[in-house]
């Protein structure tokens, strides 16, 4: 790994204490490879249609902004300052208690000042005040206001892209100031005069032409996920034929195209169709709507709402009945706080979401009518409508990551913990202070997830590495579950820096490994390999 | 810097009612005319913040869960960390406002041999709380200058204040408590580094006015002891607008002083934390976007995005291709 140090030099060489100088003198920032996102090339955003497409480098002297730059950014600030309630009220209410200062896993791992959560937002308070308010305009520093200057914008740039817009934060705020309102909010103005990054913006750019953030064009998805099934057969003996574009079928099934495309995304969608096929489910795939994440999310409230239309918008052409949502976690975020609001009403063909199996009406979804994968099998499970035998696992010791998004944008704690506790028989969950609604970031949440932001992402993914170490040593745990695309990339290289013996998985991947098919319990076919092709009990093959 | 500046605001603040009020002798324009300005810029000045947020949308439902959702029959939920419906709204509220939920929920993250622990740490909770109340029971305190009769609550909320008999007069324990509170508060910023580097003047300068008001309050009381007949009537006439400035010592003028500035102080500052906490849209929303309808703000569009059809368009050799289906309806 390039601009990474050793565990033990980035241990050492974190440092809580913040430096002698005032921090808005401390401009610009000191930018360090590993750190920073390179920026996004110039014709993608052309195609997207986003300003002041260039070649440039965070590292220039020049960032070749716009001449009225500064203009610009305060016509964006205040026309979001009366659009948005929470950015308005999030600026003025602060009063630097600094009960979050040490909340924030970028500044956990890195010591860096200005990824407190409460200098993070003071970056674009600062600016609030000293440009827009009468106070700051007249007591300057003593109000804590400053002007807006090309440094800044590096500043910004810097640091609204060392967030991942996790709100653990907000949990701890005795106002609710949520820190991912501001990075959003930062990211929108800094699209402005052209400064953002590639790793979100091209897959946005692939999500709006293609279908998908990866832009896989429908014959390869349906190709690469015939692959999966004939991997399925390997493992199963079943031979399965997934569907899609099917019109008047009951579901469709949305999920991040990480599922279908890299390890170990991969075994957790094998586990979806595994389950979709055992309980000869009616549903499909699209190849249109082909992706459940959403970069927009991470870009603009107005990019995220256009590519989460697709999915409805489809839903209507398909005349399905409800939707189910795969295992994201900031895919469920825009499903269960954007969707409706941004993108709906839902379109009057889908109907209340009722499991056609044990007939569960899932009321907390009247409205959106989409289902999370989870709370589908969590309802099989207590109904006992999957035959399940927890000891295939049995070489795992599971423990759980809650993923940002669906613990505090959703509430999404028990359903998987119920589905893993039913899979599998080791399950331990980490302390309590680093799961729940305070979990911690896989480090490189909110697009931030790229190869040269890597320094950045082992120093962020440290306060969850650590909890995980924690059970590791307690308690032997070698498989981190999830449900979300975004860990399940990034989860494995942040094991394999800080405890390298832990394996990543998707919830669904040990469900289907549990999931016992009517042809396997005869004995006709037992099951002897994992999703992984891995032998299910590793001591007994060797004795053989 | 900020904490020195302002302690200088303060002492200036004492010198110009010093030499205003006392040297000078101006008690009607410190003693009448100041805090009814400051009273008004208050109370005008907090209707103003309060409508000038009230009137930005709330575009989405950004609610933050800090328990689990309703989902489930049998999934135990959380009503007051993951409210459902507006009942549970006002109950998390009442417990955010009256309780400070989130900042008891604080933890202190500690960095010892390569391994991070998060342990509990109330310490902020219970001086902000102690603050608060405080501050409030003497707020309603004060009301016994401002009544006559003084009703039988404020009397009974003063006798359980000076429950200790503690000296002539009997010393309040809100006053005591209040006292640690705000030294916590102010040494915290100072011994704290990631606090003293967040810290700005405007952090300071309300401490000390809050410090000066008691403080000043404590002395009247205790030492340089009042007429409290004549403060009593004057206070009185401030409430039936013909007030007539005590012959008291100057003392009375700075508590008026102090008092004054923080009110004016007040809307303009991040002291609006009092009202602003009640429209935060992470706390005072229902988890239940899925469930209900949510009308978007006037100003929110729907997306244009790319349709199916003219996506089929593109594709259409390849789905074909592929045996995927193409659909005939894209070209009725």
């Amino acid at each position: 790994m390039a601009n990474v140090p050793k565990p033990k030099e980035l241990l050492d060489s974190i440092d809580w204490t913040p430096p002698e100088k005032d921090w808005m003198d401390d401009v610009p920032p000191k930018i360090e490879r590993g750190r920073f996102c390179y920026p996004a090339k110039p014709k993608i955003l052309e195609e997207i249609g986003f300003p002041n497409p260039r070649e440039w480098s965070p590292l220039d002297e020049d960032w070749k902004l716009p001449s009225n730059f500064r203009e610009i950014v305060l016509e964006g600030m205040k026309d979001r300052l009366s659009k948005y309630r929470s950015f308005k009220l999030f600026m003025d209410i602060c009063v630097r208690c600094g009960a979050c200062a040490d909340k924030c896993h970028y500044f956990l791992g890195s010591g860096d000042p200005k990824n407190m959560p409460v200098l993070r937002a003071e970056l674009m308070r600062s600016i609030y005040k000293g440009e827009l308010t009468w106070q700051g305009k007249f007591f300057g520093k003593l109000a804590g206001a400053r002007k807006l200057t090309e440094d800044v914008i590096k500043e910004w740039f810097y640091y609204y892209y060392q967030c991942s817009e996790c709100r653990r934060c907000s949990v701890f705020c005795p106002y609710g100031i949520d820190t991912c309102e501001v990075t959003m909010m930062g990211r929108e103005l800094l699209h402005l005069v052209g400064c953002n990054i590639n790793w979100m913006l091209e897959p946005v750019r692939n999500c709006l032409t293609v279908g998908n953030h990866l832009g896989i064009p429908p014959h390869t998805m349906k190709e690469i996920i015939e692959y999966l099934c004939w991997d399925i057969e390997e493992v199963t003996g079943l031979k399965i034929e997934v569907p899609f574009n099917k019109k008047g079928a009951e579901i469709l099934f949305v999920t991040p195209s990480g599922d279908y495309f890299a390890e170990p995304g991969i075994y957790t969608m094998m586990g979806y169709i595994l389950l979709f096929h055992y309980l000869d489910l009616d549903w499909t795939m699209s190849t249109y709507a082909s992706e459940g994440g959403n970069f927009g999310l991470f870009t603009s409230h107005e990019t995220m709402a256009k590519i989460n239309a697709k999915i409805y918008h489809e839903a209507e052409r398909l005349k399905v009945k409800f939707i189910i949502g795969g295992e994201c976690g900031h895919m469920w975020r825009v499903k269960h706080q954007y969707m409706e609001t941004a993108t709906g009403p839902a379109p009057k063909n889908l109907e209340v979401p009722k499991n056609p199996i044990t007939g569960t009406v899932f009321e907390n979804a009247k409205s959106t009518k989409m289902i999370h994968v989870c709370e589908f099998t969590a309802d099989l499970i207590a109904h006992g409508k999957l035959k399940l035998d927890p000891s295939r696992n049995d070489k795992y010791v599971v423990t759980f990551h809650d993923s940002c998004n669906p613990s505090r944008g959703m509430g999404f704690f028990e359903e998987p913990r119920f589905i893993l506790k039913n899979v599998c028989n080791n399950f331990y969950d980490m302390p309590e202070n680093t799961i729940r609604e305070k979990t911690f970031c896989c480090g490189s949440g909110s697009g931030l997830n790229t190869d040269e932001f890597m320094d950045m992402r082992m120093r962020g993914g440290l306060p969850r590495a650590n909890a995980v170490q924690y059970v590791r040593d307690k308690h032997g745990v070698n498989m981190l579950a999830c449900i979300c695309a975004i860990d399940r990339a990034a989860l494995p290289t942040l094991m394999n820096y800080w405890v390298p013996d832990v394996q990543v998985c998707g919830v669904h991947e040990l469900v289907a490994n549990a999931l016992v098919f009517p042809h396997e319990e005869s004995g006709e076919r037992p099951r002897t390999l994992d999703m992984r092709q891995q032998p299910l009990n590793p001591e007994e093959e060797e004795n053989v | 810097m900020g904490v020195v500046f302002s302690f200088l605001v303060v002492l200036a603040l004492v010198g110009v009612i010093y030499l205003g009020a006392g040297v000078a002798g101006l008690k009607g324009l410190f003693g009448v005319v100041i805090p009814y300005t400051a009273f008004f810029i208050f109370l005008f000045g907090m209707i103003y913040r309060l409508i000038s947020w009230a009137k930005v949308p709330v575009p989405f439902r950004i609610v933050t869960t800090c328990g689990q959702q309703k989902s489930l029959r049998w999934v135990k939920r959380s009503r007051l960390e993951s409210p459902f419906n507006n009942f549970e709204v006002l109950l998390r509220m009442l417990l955010e406002v009256f309780a400070f939920r989130s900042l008891f929920r604080n933890l202190k993250a500690e960095l010892k041999g390569g391994n991070l622990y998060y342990g509990s740490y109330k310490w902020l909770w219970l001086a902000a709380i102690a603050f608060h109340y405080c501050f409030l029971v003497i707020l309603i305190r004060h009301f016994r200058f401002f009544s006559y009769p003084v009703p039988e609550p404020i009397q009974i909320i003063d006798q359980i204040d000076s429950f200790f008999h503690i000296g002539i007069p009997h010393l309040y324990l809100t006053d005591a408590i209040i006292l640690a509170a705000l030294t916590f508060l102010f040494l915290r910023r100072l011994a704290d580094p990631k606090l003293r580097y967040i810290s700005l003047a405007s952090d300071y300068l309300p401490l000390f006015f809050i410090f000066g008001l008691v403080i000043s309050g404590l002395l009247m009381r205790h030492f340089l002891k009042v007429d409290v007949t004549q403060v009593k009537q004057f206070t009185l006439g401030l409430v039936h607008f013909h007030p007539v400035p005590p012959k008291v010592g100057v003392i009375f003028y700075i508590h008026i002083g102090f008092l004054s500035a923080l009110m004016a102080y007040f809307p303009f500052s991040k002291l609006v934390h009092m009202l602003g906490v009640f429209l935060s849209p992470t706390r005072n929303l229902a988890n239940n976007s899925r469930a209900k309808r949510h009308e978007p703000a006037p100003w929110w569009q729907k997306p244009k995005f790319k349709t199916y059809c003219e996506w089929q368009e593109i594709y259409k050799d390849k789905l074909e291709e592929a045996g995927l289906p193409i659909d005939e309806d894209c070209y009725k």
